[in-house]
């Protein structure tokens, strides 16, 4: 998408976040002091987020994602944003989906207890086809758990939260430096497709300290939302232009934009009694995202020659760490491994899992909970490949000795 | 080359901060360094461990895995990690706040007045920087000029002076042991 002058957009203070011009960019790189920053992942999404564009934060602090909004409520303020705490979570989303309605990226960051709270209204922003972007900063549940270990038990929920059809976007960074690129990747995504984006990182990498490398502003491309291309008189909120994706007017600029949760016409009023429009609706909530798949999955394939005996390990977020190491563990044994590394946790990669499925004879699937991701995995290999899960909870990750033995049949 | 360093300590003895001023020195240093750490819903007195894994490669397992240097400031942190140092590998304690008994066998032991010597200087809050002086003597795992450096930035403008003093202070105590310790061996 075009980069677009700030300078002509200015009428409001808080609205710097509609493009961003190299100025900005570097007067925000400039705050953040050096190149190399030895910093935690809750902090890297903050930096990320407004490197961004985001202008706007509200959440409500929660172990292990508290940093990511202490951070953005010093920086925040220095940047011509603004930071709130709100009451609980659900208002939390209910705040930043306003502010983005009202033409500035907006964020909130919490943890699984208060992501099951924000759920109702994360449904909200489907519905309204709203740009957004929650972290979930995943601890061991259910309920309150353990505050203060990491876990990934919230993958299901990210995509099946709220009820009804829907679709929408999570990602897994499995680094700090990925939690930073990927903070800036969910932004780009939600307001290319106008949709909430999950980031889904994890009490481990969130207070994980570790070197990020901060971007330059020819390495990386902020997207913003297609603004209204017709005449004020004319704009519908949620006419489709043959690319699934409404055009979104800015709340106040003089386009007459109404959102609702209820099933709506293209005008975007209620129109809750007819069959066809609601399906019309829903499945082009849902198309406008599975008609572009391929554009948004993203996969770390790292695969050996292939041939008899190879396994298939599939993981994402921290794990993917644990089994980095033990892939190189096994290849420096003479066995065979292929890693296939999932980023983009929804829409789920079925095409690439499948891939490796034809590949392998069985794919071993670690995870930092009781089996979530074994069950999609499961679905896309469709009977191939043999799915072995490897479950654990508690906090701790996954030692890629224990992976090294399931491998070599021991485990 | 990865050197894994854990340090245990109680809660509010300054040991994640201490890990957070390594990790810096050792970015500094042009390496990969993590740093994780481990405490309970206390902000002072439970059970509180850091660790700074450092490599010249990619990190992949942020944990430590087996300790080359764990670096006690607490009887129970000691007892509980002393024997899962690896063979050929640093244990450093403090002298007054843990009971070694018996070191494990074939790990260099080192027991040294961290808490003595930041009191000393006027302010046992400085340990933690006493212990990293001392740290980077005896282990050699990050510079000391990027260390200082790391420590400055780290602490309040205010303490500047009292933080570089425990520094120094704390790499002279580590040199001289280890300048004894050779001395012994010979």
């Amino acid at each position: 998408m075009k980069k677009r002058d700030v300078s002509t957009a200015t009428d409001s203070k808080y609205r710097p976040a509609r493009p961003f011009n190299r100025e900005e960019f570097d007067r925000i790189r400039r705050i953040l002091g050096g190149k190399v920053l030895f910093v935690q992942g809750d902090s890297a999404v903050s930096y990320g987020a407004l490197l961004a564009g985001c202008r706007f934060f509200a959440g409500y602090p929660i172990t292990p994602a508290t940093e990511t909004g202490e951070v953005l409520s010093q920086l925040l303020p220095r940047v011509g944003g603004v930071c709130i705490q709100m009451e609980d979570e659900i208002a939390s989303v209910g705040a930043i989906i306003g502010a983005s309605r009202a033409g500035t990226k907006a964020m909130t960051a919490t943890s699984g207890p208060g992501f099951s709270l924000m759920q109702e209204n994360i449904g909200y922003a489907a519905m309204t086809e709203t740009p957004c972007v929650i972290v979930d900063v995943q601890r061991s549940g259910p309920s309150t758990g353990q505050p203060t270990e990491g876990a990934q038990g919230d993958i299901m929920q990210a995509k099946w939260g709220s009820h009804g059809d829907y679709e929408l976007i999570a990602l897994s960074p499995s680094t700090v430096q990925e939690c930073l690129d990927l903070t800036i990747d969910a932004f780009n995504l939600s307001e290319k497709y106008s949709i909430p984006v999950i980031l889904l990182t994890d009490g481990i990498i969130g207070h994980m300290r570790e070197k990020v490398v901060l971007p330059e502003f020819d390495d990386v491309e902020i997207v913003w939302r297609k603004e209204p291309t017709r005449p004020k008189d004319e704009f519908q909120p949620f006419t489709d232009d043959g690319s699934q994706i409404p055009e979104v007017a800015i709340f106040g600029e003089g386009y007459h934009t109404y959102i609702t949760g209820l099933t709506h016409s293209e005008s975007g009023y209620p129109a809750t009694d007819s069959q066809p429009d609601h399906h019309r609706l829903v499945k082009r909530l849902c198309d406008k995202i599975r008609n572009n798949r391929d554009k948004i999955i993203r996969v770390q394939r790292d695969y050996s020659d292939g041939g008899a005996g190879a396994t298939g390990i599939v993981s994402y977020g921290v794990t993917s760490r644990s089994v980095n190491s033990a892939v190189k563990t096994l290849r420096q044994e003479g066995l065979k491994v292929d890693h296939l590394r999932i980023i983009t946790n929804w829409p789920f990669p079925e095409k690439e899992v499948d891939e490796l499925a034809g590949r392998v004879d069985r794919i071993i699937v670690p995870e930092l909970n009781l089996g979530q991701v074994y069950h999609c995995v499961k679905e896309a290999a469709a009977g191939k490949a043999e799915i072995v899960p490897l479950w654990k909870t508690g906090g701790e990750m996954h030692v890629p000795r224990g992976i090294v033995e399931l491998v070599k049949g021991r485990g | 080359m990865k050197t894994e360093m854990r340090f245990v300590a109680f809660g509010g003895q300054g040991i994640v901060l201490a890990g957070v001023i390594l990790g810096e020195a050792a970015i500094a240093d042009s390496n990969n360094a993590v740093q994780t750490q481990s405490y309970g819903p206390e902000s002072r007195g439970g059970a509180a461990k850091s660790e700074v894994i450092i490599s010249n490669d990619d990190i992949d397992y942020p944990m430590v895995v087996e300790a080359d240097c764990l670096v006690a400031l607490s009887q129970p942190g000691y007892d509980k990690y002393a024997a899962e140092v690896k063979p050929g590998g640093t244990l450093i304690v403090d002298q007054d706040l843990v009971d070694a008994g018996t070191p494990p066998e074939g790990r260099a032991f080192y027991s040294l007045p961290f808490a003595k010597t930041a009191d000393r200087l006027g302010n046992r809050i400085v340990t933690n920087i006493v212990v990293l002086g001392s740290v980077c003597s005896i282990t050699g795992v990050v510079s000391e000029n990027n260390l200082a450096a790391a420590v400055e930035s780290n602490v309040p403008e205010k303490f500047r002076e009292l933080n570089q003093t425990a520094f120094s202070e704390g790499f002279k105590l580590g040199a001289e042991a280890v300048k004894l310790k050779a001395a012994g061996e010979k």
